[in-house]
C-alpha cells in the first residue's frame, strides 16, 4: 500500500505535528496540562450529581470485581467516548484551519488528521492511567488488564481515524459538516451506554404498533461494543465478549479502509478548495 | 546533461464557482455541489529543466507560472500529463510556512524543517548554523508571536536555505525583506547553485530572472510562448506589447479630496508601447491620465520613485517645468520624459500625486501604487560594479 509507505517515510513529520498539537493545546493557560484531567473529572462529577443522585441510575456490581461505584462506572465509558468526541470535533476542522500550509507545502495531507488522532490517543492513555490509579485505590486490581486496555485504545484509534479522515476531507467541500457532526455526536452520546448500563435499554418495545428488538438495534452502534469492552476490562475485570470485539474490530478496519479511500479521492484538489 | 525536472504535456484547470456557497443546504437544494466553470490555468505544457541550472518562469499575472511551480512541487495535481523529478526537492513558496505563533523559535525551526523534508537528525546537525544565519540567537527560545515580521522572515529563510535539497523551487520570496536581506538571499542562492543544485525561480521581477537565470520560459495564458536563454526570453517578453498598466497589485494606499483624480499611469520606453520593465539608462516616459468632476485650476501633478523597501529615491512635480496645465476640466493627459533613467536594475515603486497650485490641498494621492522593474542595459548582465538604487554613472580616470 503506497499510502502506508508514504506515511512511514514521513514519520518524523507526523511526530512533530503530534507534538505541536500537544504543546500548543494548553499554551498560555496557568494550569496547562492539568486541564486535560480536570475536564473529564468535572464532567464526571456533574453527571454523577444528575444521574446518580437525582435520577437514581444504579451502577451494576462489577462481575467478578465486586466493585460498585457510579462515578467510576461512568468514567470507564466516558473517557473513551470523550476521546471519540473531541478527536472528531478537532479533526473535522483540521484541514480548513491548516489551509495555508496545504497551499504552500507538499506532503500527504492525511498527516494532519493522523497527528490529531495520535495526540488525542496519547491524552486518552494518560487519562486512563489516572483512572487506573483511582481503580487501584478502590481495590480493583486492574494492573494485569492494562495491556488489554491498550489493545482497546488501539482499536478505537483506528476506528476514530477512519471517521476523522472522511469528516475532515468532506468538511473542506461542505463546511456545514462541522455543525452536523456536533449534533450527531450528541445523539451518539445518549445512544451509547455511558450514563446508564445497557440493561436499562428494553430488549423489545412496541413502537408505532410494531414490536421492535430495540436492544439489538441499539447494539448496531459500534460505539456500544466499544465502551462495553472498556467497562468489562476496567470495571468488571473480565475479558470482553469475543463477538462484540470482532464486531468492533470489523467496523474499525472497514472504516479505516474506507476513510483512506475517501481521503485519497478528495486529496488531489485540496490545495485549491481549502 | 541530465534532466532534473521533466514536465510532459501537463494540463491543469481550476474550478471557478459561480457562487461561493459550499454549504450542504445549497448542495441538497440543488441536488449537487456548487455550480462551477472550468478555467484552464495550464494547457499542455512541456519543458525540461537541466540539472545544476537556474531556471526562470516568467509571465504576467494569471499566466500560470505559479500554478506550474505548484504542480512541480506536488501541491497541485495536474489533470493531464506527467511531471518527473530527479532528486530531493524543497518548495519555498512562503518563508516560515507552518510556523506556530505559540511555539518557540527553536521548536518552529524543527517544525518548518520537517515540513521542508529534513529529518530531525539533519536539523539537529545544522541547528546552530541556522540560528547563526538568522542572527536570532538571543530570541530563539521566545515564542514566535513575539517576533517582528523581519525576524520571522529571517528565521524562515535561514531554515529554508539550510534544507540542502537537490532542487530548490522559489516563488517570489526574493521580493521580501530589506535590501541587506535581499543581498544575503542572492549570495546564498549563488552558493547553492555553485554546489551543483538546480534552482527554479518564479518571479515578477524580470530583472532578477535576467540576472540570475541561465534559461527561462515565458508563459502566456497557460501556454509556453517563448523559451531559451533567460536574457533572450526577457527581451522577447519586453518587446511584446503588454496590455497592462505595469503591475498594479493594489499596492499602497490612496487618499485625497477626489475633485480631480489620477486615473492611471503608464510607463513607456523608447516606443509608445506601455511596458512594466525598463532598461537602466534608457529613456522613460511616465504618462498620467487625469480627470476631474469640476473645473480645477492649476493642478500640480507630482511623481516620486521609491525603492522596494519604501525609501524614496527622488521625486519631481509639474512646477519644475512651469504652468503647462492651466486647468483641468474633464480629462487630460500629461507626460514626464526622462532621457536616461539613472536607476540601477531592480524593482521600484511609483507614487503619483495631484494637488493644488499651492501644494496645500490634495486631490488624489496614490502612494507607491505601481511597481516597475529596471533591467540591465543592453550591454549585458553584469552590473556588479554598482550598488544602491541610484546609478551614479561617471567615468573613472587615472591621475598621474
Amino acid at each position: 500500500m503506497s499510502v502506508a509507505r508514504k506515511l512511514i517515510e514521513k514519520r518524523e513529520l507526523i511526530s512533530i505535528f503530534t507534538l505541536r498539537e500537544l504543546r500548543t493545546k494548553y499554551k498560555r493557560s496557568v494550569l496547562g496540562w492539568t486541564w486535560s484531567l480536570i475536564n473529564p473529572l468535572a464532567t464526571a462529577l456533574l453527571y454523577t450529581l444528575v444521574f446518580s443522585l437525582i435520577l437514581k441510575v444504579e451502577a451494576p456490581v462489577g462481575n467478578p470485581s465486586g466493585i460498585k461505584n457510579y462515578t467510576v462506572y461512568l468514567l470507564c465509558a466516558l473517557l473513551p467516548f470523550q476521546f471519540f468526541n473531541s478527536t472528531l470535533t478537532t479533526s473535522v476542522d483540521v484541514l480548513v484551519s491548516n489551509g495555508n500550509l496545504i497551499k504552500k507545502a507538499a506532503f500527504p495531507r492525511s498527516i494532519f488528521v493522523l497527528s490529531v488522532v495520535m495526540a488525542m490517543t496519547l491524552t486518552l492513555v494518560i487519562e486512563l492511567g489516572v483512572l487506573a490509579i483511582i481503580l487501584l485505590a478502590m481495590g480493583n486490581s486492574v494492573l494485569p488488564w492494562l495491556p488489554l486496555v491498550l489493545v482497546l485504545v488501539f482499536i478505537e484509534s483506528i476506528f476514530v481515524l477512519g471517521v476523522a479522515l472522511m469528516a475532515s476531507v468532506w468538511n473542506v467541500y461542505f463546511r456545514d459538516l462541522k455543525y452536523l457532526i456536533t449534533i450527531a455526536l450528541q445523539f451518539m452520546f445518549y445512544l451509547t451506554p455511558v450514563l446508564y448500563p445497557i440493561t436499562l435499554v428494553p430488549k423489545h418495545s412496541e413502537i408505532f404498533g410494531t414490536d421492535l428488538p430495540v436492544r439489538a438495534l441499539y447494539r448496531l452502534n459500534p460505539l456500544v461494543g466499544m465502551v462495553e469492552s472498556y467497562r468489562a476490562v476496567l470495571y468488571d475485570l473480565r475479558f470482553p465478549s469475543v463477538g462484540t470485539m470482532l464486531y468492533t474490530i470489523g467496523w474499525s478496519v472497514a472504516l479505516l479502509v474506507v476513510g483512506f479511500w475517501v481521503f485519497g479521492r478528495n486529496e488531489r484538489r485540496l490545495a485549491e478548495e481549502v | 546533461m541530465s534532466i532534473a525536472i521533466s514536465v510532459d504535456d501537463v494540463s491543469k484547470s481550476y474550478r471557478k464557482y459561480d457562487e461561493r456557497n459550499q454549504s450542504l443546504k445549497a448542495a441538497v437544494l440543488r441536488g449537487r455541489r456548487a455550480r462551477y466553470t472550468e478555467f484552464a490555468a495550464l494547457s499542455e505544457v512541456s519543458l525540461e529543466i537541466p540539472a545544476g541550472s537556474i531556471f526562470g518562469l516568467i509571465g504576467d499575472n494569471g499566466s500560470g507560472k505559479s500554478t506550474l511551480l505548484k504542480c512541480i512541487a506536488g501541491i497541485l495535481t495536474p489533470e493531464k500529463g506527467r511531471i518527473t523529478v530527479a532528486g530531493s526537492m524543497a518548495a519555498l513558496l512562503e518563508l516560515g510556512a507552518g510556523f506556530h505563533p505559540e511555539l518557540s523559535g527553536r521548536e518552529n525551526v524543527f517544525l518548518n524543517a520537517a515540513i521542508l523534508g529534513m529529518t530531525r537528525q539533519e536539523t539537529k546537525l545544522r541547528f546552530d548554523e541556522i540560528v547563526h544565519f538568522s542572527g536570532l540567537e538571543e530570541f530563539i527560545d521566545a515564542p514566535v508571536r513575539t517576533y517582528s515580521s523581519g525576524m520571522y522572515v529571517r528565521l524562515g529563510f535561514a531554515v529554508a536555505v539550510h534544507t540542502d535539497p537537490d532542487i530548490l523551487l522559489l516563488d517570489e520570496i526574493l521580493a521580501v525583506g530589506d535590501e541587506d536581506f535581499q543581498r544575503k538571499c542572492m549570495e546564498k542562492i549563488s552558493d547553492v547553485h555553485g554546489s551543483g543544485k538546480t534552482i527554479v525561480i518564479v518571479s515578477h521581477a524580470i530583472s532578477t530572472v535576467a540576472r540570475l537565470c541561465e534559461n527561462a520560459v515565458l508563459l502566456e495564458h497557460g501556454c509556453i510562448s517563448n523559451r531559451g536563454p533567460a536574457q533572450d526570453v526577457v527581451d522577447f517578453y519586453l518587446s511584446e506589447a503588454h496590455e497592462v498598466v505595469a503591475d498594479e497589485d493594489n499596492l499602497g494606499t490612496r487618499w485625497g479630496s477626489g475633485e480631480a483624480r489620477i486615473e492611471a499611469v503608464t510607463i513607456c520606453g523608447d516606443s509608445a508601447i506601455p511596458v512594466n520593465s525598463i532598461r537602466s539608462g534608457a529613456p522613460i516616459t511616465f504618462r498620467f491620465a487625469c480627470s476631474s468632476s469640476t473645473r480645477v485650476d492649476h493642478p500640480v501633478i507630482g511623481i516620486a520613485i521609491s525603492s522596494i523597501d519604501g525609501v524614496q529615491i527622488g521625486g519631481v512635480n509639474l512646477n519644475a517645468t512651469g504652468p503647462i496645465l492651466k486647468y483641468l476640466n474633464g480629462t487630460a493627459s500629461v507626460e514626464l520624459v526622462i532621457d536616461d533613467l539613472p536607476l540601477v536594475p531592480g524593482a521600484y515603486l511609483l507614487t503619483a500625486t495631484l494637488v493644488d497650485q499651492h501644494l496645500a490641498r490634495t486631490y488624489d494621492f496614490r502612494d507607491k501604487f505601481l511597481r516597475f522593474d529596471v533591467i540591465p542595459d543592453s550591454t549585458g548582465g553584469d552590473r556588479s560594479f554598482e550598488t544602491g538604487p541610484l546609478s551614479l554613472g561617471g567615468i573613472w580616470r587615472l591621475v598621474d
